[in-house]
C-alpha cells in the first residue's frame, strides 16, 4: 500500500490552496505564485524567522505569524498583502536602514541588494527613525573577501550557509540585541580564521556586508541559487 | 566711509560662492576676495573604508566631473596594486574622461558664459541664461545642449549611468566595449563636428568685442600647469604634468603623480575653505599658477589632431608666449571641445578597443599610491595611504579649483578695481566680476574639503556696519 500524504487545504489571500502538511506558508505561497516578502529566508538553507518581513495575516488570529517558520492548517485563511502588514514591513526596513550605515550611493551592492530592492518594492521613501550611525569595523584581513559590518543586518543567512552548506561554522553571533555583531571564528579576523574561503557567505548575504574583493562594481549581482541544487546532490550521493 | 560689496552668491558657477569687494574712504577698490562658503570632508570619511571603493566614494563629490574623479582614484589605487591597466582600459577610460570634458564644457560654455557673450555683460538679468541664449540664437543655444548631451551619451553608453557611472574600478574598467555601442557612437560624431565648429565660428566674430573684458579679466601674467604627451601634445588621462613660466619657459617637467606631493603644496585662507595650490620652489604666493584650457593649450605644443592643431595654431598667435588673460578659457575650452571629438573618433578607430581584456587585478602592493588626470578644469591629483589590509588610513585631493584659487582671487580683484569707482556700481559691473570667476569654470563643491546658505542679495555695507545699499537679484 502507498503511503498517503497528508494534504491541507487553505486560503491564501483569497485564492483556495492545497498543501502537504508541514509545509510552511512561504513555501506553500511561492508554489502557488504568490509573493510574501523575505530578507533572511533563502533557499536551501534552515529558516530562523529573523527579520519579520514575512509576516502574513490570519483569520481569527490576533497576532502575525512569520510565514518562513509558520506551518500550513487546515481551514487556515492567510493574507499576506494588507495596509497593517506593508505599515509593519516598512518599519522593519526603515529599522534596518537606521540601525546601522547603508549609504546604497557608494555601496559595493547598490542595484544588486536585497535590502535596497525590498525598500523600493516596499515604498520606504523616507527614514522616520533618527540613524544611530554606529561605529563599526570593517574587516579586510581576508585574501578575498572583506566583511563590512556596517553593512550587515544580522540576517545570519552567512551564518548558516556555512554551518549547514559548507560544514565549516566559521560564522556566529556574538552579543545580544542591538549590539550583536556577526564573528568569525572565536571573534577572530577573518584572514585568520578556519574560513575555507569557499565563498558561499558572500553569495548568501543580501547586502554589501560581504563581498568579493575581486568584483567591484555596479555590475556584480549576486547568485545564491546554487544552494538548493548542492544540498540536493548532496542527498542524492 | 569704507564699504564693502558682497556677491552672494556668485551665479551660474558650480557650487556655492561669494564675492567680497572692500573699498576705502574714497570709494576706490581696496582689495576683494572669492569666498567659497562649503565644507565637505571626503578626505576624512573616506578613512577606514576600502580603498577599492575609492572611485565610487570619490565621485561623488560631484556630478559635474566624477569622471575625473573615477579616474584620478582608480590610478592612485592602481599604484597600491601596483599594476599596469590593459591598452583596451586605458583607451576606454581616456574616452570617458573626454565625454565627460566636452559635456562639462558645453555646460560650462552654453550653458553658464555664453549668455553674458551673446547677450552682453549688462543685458537683462532675467533673461541672461541659456533660454535667453536660445532665443536670440537658436542655432547655438541648440548646438550646445547637443554638445552637452553628446558628452553625457558617451559616458550612459559606456557608464550605463549618465552621472556616477561605475564602469571605472581599480585595474581597469567592468565591461569591454560592444561593437553595437561603438558604432553608436561613431554615428554622433558628425553632428557634433558640426555644432563645435559653428560654435568656434561664433566666438570668433564676438571675441573682438570683448576686448576690454580680456584686459581685466585674470589678465596677468603667471605659472601654468597641466599635462602634457611625451611629444608635447595636450593629455588628459596619462602623461606627466609641465610647468611653464609667463614667458613660456619651463619651470618644472615630467612631473609624476607620485613626484606631485613634492612639488606642489597647499596653502589656507581664512576667507575660503578651499587651499590655495602653489609650486613649493617658489613658495607662496609667488608659486601660484593656473590649470585648465587656458594652462593646457598654453602648455602644449600640438592638440595631436588635425582640426584641434589649426585652431591651436590661430589660438596661439592670441599673444606671444602664453595667452594671460583667463576670458581666453573660453576659446580654449571650444578648442578642448574640437580635439575630444577627433581624440574620440581616433580612440573608436583603434583595433584593440572591442578587446574584452579590460582589467588587471592584485592586492594591495604598496601602501601609498598616487593618482592625476585632467579634469575639465583642470588638473586633479588623489593621494591615498592604506593599512596591509588596504583600508585607507590617509587621502588628500588637490583640485583644479584650488590651483585656480589665487588667479581667481587676483582676477576678482582686478576686475573690480578698474569697473568700481568712487563706490558706484551697477548690476552690469557685479557681473562682470562674476564673469571673472565664470571663465575659470570652478567647481567649488570638489574644492572644499556643504553647509552653504544663498542669501539672494548683493549688499553694500559701511566700515561701522551700516547697509547702505542693496540690490535682491
Amino acid at each position: 500500500m502507498s503511503a498517503t500524504v497528508d494534504v491541507k487545504t487553505l486560503v491564501i489571500d483569497g485564492e483556495n490552496v492545497s498543501a502537504r502538511a508541514g509545509q510552511t506558508i512561504l513555501e506553500v505561497a511561492k508554489e502557488n505564485g504568490i509573493e510574501i516578502p523575505t530578507l533572511c529566508h533563502l533557499d536551501g538553507l534552515t529558516d530562523v524567522g529573523a527579520c519579520r518581513l514575512c509576516m502574513v495575516e490570519i483569520k481569527g488570529l490576533n497576532k502575525l505569524l512569520p510565514a518562513c517558520v509558520a506551518t500550513v492548517e487546515e481551514g487556515m485563511e492567510v493574507t499576506t498583502k494588507s495596509e497593517r502588514l506593508l505599515k509593519h514591513r516598512r518599519t522593519i526596513l526603515e529599522m534596518l536602514f537606521a540601525e546601522r550605515n547603508h549609504i546604497c550611493s557608494v555601496c559595493v551592492a547598490n542595484g544588486n541588494c536585497e535590502l535596497q530592492a525590498l525598500a523600493q518594492s516596499q515604498g520606504v521613501t523616507h527614514v522616520r527613525l533618527p540613524y544611530r550611525n554606529p561605529e563599526l569595523t570593517v574587516d579586510a584581513s581576508h585574501e578575498r573577501f572583506t566583511a563590512d559590518h556596517n553593512r550587515c543586518i544580522l540576517c545570519t543567512r552567512c551564518v548558516r550557509v556555512c554551518a549547514e552548506v559548507e560544514g565549516a561554522h566559521v560564522w556566529d553571533l556574538m552579543g545580544r540585541g542591538i549590539d550583536t555583531m556577526i564573528i568569525s571564528d572565536l571573534h577572530e579576523n577573518w584572514g585568520s580564521s578556519s574560513c575555507t574561503r569557499c565563498g558561499k557567505c558572500v553569495q548568501a548575504c543580501p547586502t554589501g556586508a560581504l563581498f568579493d574583493k575581486s568584483k567591484i562594481g555596479a555590475d556584480q549581482p549576486k547568485n545564491p541559487d546554487f544552494l538548493p541544487y548542492l544540498n540536493m546532490m548532496r542527498e542524492a550521493q | 566711509m569704507s564699504q564693502t560689496i558682497t556677491i552672494d552668491p556668485v551665479t551660474r558657477l558650480e557650487g556655492h560662492g561669494k564675492i567680497t569687494v572692500y573699498l576705502d574712504d574714497q570709494g576706490n577698490v581696496e582689495n576683494a576676495q572669492f569666498h567659497v562658503t562649503q565644507v565637505r570632508g571626503f578626505e576624512k570619511f573616506s578613512e577606514g573604508r576600502p580603498f577599492y571603493e575609492m572611485p565610487s566614494l570619490m565621485a561623488r563629490i560631484c556630478g559635474i566631473c566624477p569622471v575625473s574623479h573615477l579616474i584620478a582614484s582608480a590610478k592612485a589605487c592602481e599604484a597600491i596594486m601596483s599594476v599596469r591597466i590593459p591598452h583596451t582600459a586605458a583607451q576606454l577610460r581616456r574616452m570617458l574622461n573626454l565625454a565627460q570634458m566636452i559635456q562639462s564644457h558645453a555646460l560650462s560654455f552654453f550653458y553658464l558664459s555664453s549668455p553674458d557673450l551673446l547677450l552682453g555683460m549688462e543685458s537683462d538679468p532675467a533673461t541672461r541664461n541659456l533660454f535667453g541664449v536660445v532665443g536670440a540664437n537658436p542655432q547655438l543655444g541648440r548646438g550646445g545642449v547637443a554638445l552637452r548631451r553628446f558628452g553625457q551619451h558617451i559616458i550612459e553608453l559606456l557608464g550605463k549611468k549618465r552621472i556616477h557611472p561605475g564602469w571605472v574600478i581599480p585595474g581597469g574598467v567592468t565591461e569591454p566595449l560592444e561593437q553595437a555601442k561603438r558604432d553608436e557612437i561613431l554615428g554622433m560624431i558628425p553632428e557634433a563636428y558640426a555644432n563645435i565648429k559653428l560654435a568656434l565660428d561664433w566666438y570668433k566674430q564676438i571675441a573682438d568685442s570683448f576686448k576690454p573684458e580680456a584686459d581685466v579679466f585674470a589678465n596677468f601674467p603667471s605659472l601654468f600647469m597641466g599635462l602634457i604627451n611625451e611629444d608635447e601634445s595636450v593629455e588628459f588621462t596619462d602623461g606627466a604634468l609641465r610647468l611653464i613660466d609667463p614667458r613660456g619657459g619651463i619651470v618644472a617637467d615630467g612631473i609624476t603623480s607620485n613626484q606631485f606631493p613634492e612639488v606642489i603644496g597647499e596653502a589656507v585662507e581664512p576667507y575660503s575653505y578651499t587651499k590655495f595650490a602653489y609650486y613649493k620652489p617658489l613658495g607662496y604666493p609667488e608659486g601660484s599658477y593656473r590649470v585648465g584650457p587656458l594652462a593646457r593649450l598654453n602648455i602644449a605644443q600640438s592638440m595631436g589632431t588635425p582640426l584641434a592643431d589649426i585652431e591651436l595654431k590661430q589660438f596661439k598667435q592670441l599673444a606671444l608666449g602664453p595667452v594671460q588673460s583667463s576670458f581666453y578659457y573660453h576659446h580654449a575650452r571650444l578648442i578642448d571641445i574640437l580635439y575630444g571629438i577627433e581624440k574620440i573618433e581616433q580612440i573608436l578607430t583603434d583595433p584593440l578597443i572591442l578587446d574584452k581584456h579590460v582589467r588587471a587585478t592584485a592586492g594591495v602592493n604598496r601602501l601609498e599610491g598616487t593618482g592625476q588626470a585632467e579634469a575639465p578644469r583642470g588638473t586633479l591629483h588623489h593621494h591615498y595611504k592604506v593599512d596591509e589590509n588596504g583600508l585607507i588610513t590617509w587621502a588628500n585631493l588637490v583640485i583644479a579649483t584650488g590651483q585656480n584659487n589665487n588667479a581667481m582671487n587676483k582676477g576678482v580683484l582686478q576686475a573690480a578695481r578698474h569697473y568700481v569707482k568712487n563706490g558706484k556700481f551697477t548690476e552690469g559691473i557685479l557681473n562682470r566680476v562674476e564673469a571673472v570667476v565664470r571663465t575659470f569654470d570652478p567647481c567649488l563643491s570638489c574644492s572644499t574639503h556643504a553647509l552653504g546658505q544663498m542669501p539672494l542679495a548683493i549688499s553694500l555695507v559701511s566700515s561701522d556696519g551700516e547697509l547702505v545699499d542693496q540690490a535682491i537679484r
